[in-house]
């Protein structure tokens, strides 16, 4: 089961730039809400950002991430 | 992969996409949502009082498969606009609180102020019975 720092930290190896700040809301270790902010997001649709991050970790999402709730930001 | 099969599901997720100005694929039905995300989706389109046809996409786990395929998202619920994917909880919930999601709506700010019935602003999906039917 990941950590809120896994997630972050692969957040910020996947994406050049990225700085993430991830918190587990639940305390379960499955609800994770992450703010992500990156030069990359630049130019790209809300939409395309979050397809970014949600690339990243594939089919984990809806499966051991039950739920990733994201903000992205533009630096 | 192999597009010359018959995918039923898929097919109706598509024409369900295709045939309503504003549809949400959604977990339960707006007057039941199983899932928090879900409801504060429809809490958003409720308040402005804009009509929209659900699917509930719990009854078979195809209907996820087969939306996430077709919009390359992974979660729900996933809120479609004019045949395009507006985003999910996380999106439809910031444009709501800029504004844009009326403007995506097409409502002026003048239209989303009285809000009458919402009940009588849900139209239920032919695409849902479709895809049920299916799978009776």
């Amino acid at each position: 089961m990941p950590t809120a720092e896994d997630i972050k930290q692969r957040i910020e190896a996947a994406i050049p730039g990225a700085s993430a700040e991830v918190e587990d809301y639940t305390g379960g270790g499955d609800h994770f809400r992450a703010t992500v902010t990156a030069q990359a997001f630049s130019g790209r649709s809300r939409i395309e950002q979050h397809r970014l991050i949600y690339e990243i970790f594939g089919a984990e999402i809806g499966g051991p991430i039950h739920a990733l709730s994201l903000q992205t930001k533009i630096d | 992969m192999s597009s010359s099969e018959s995918n039923p599901i898929r097919d109706a997720i598509a024409e369900a996409i295709a045939e309503h100005k504003v549809i949400l694929f959604m977990k339960g039905n707006p007057e039941a949502p199983a899932c928090g995300f879900s409801a504060r989706t429809v809490a958003a389109l409720q308040s402005l009082d804009v009509p929209f046809a659900s699917v509930d996409i719990l009854p078979d786990p195809r209907i996820r498969q087969e939306l996430s395929a077709i919009s390359n998202w992974p979660t729900i619920p996933q809120l479609f606009v004019d045949g395009e994917l507006v985003g999910g909880c996380d999106i439809v919930t910031e444009m709501y609180e800029s504004g844009e999601l009326a403007q995506t709506l097409g409502l002026s700010d003048e239209q989303q102020a009285p809000a009458e019935s919402l009940a009588g602003a849900v139209q239920p999906s032919s695409g849902l019975t479709q895809i049920e039917n299916r799978l009776a």
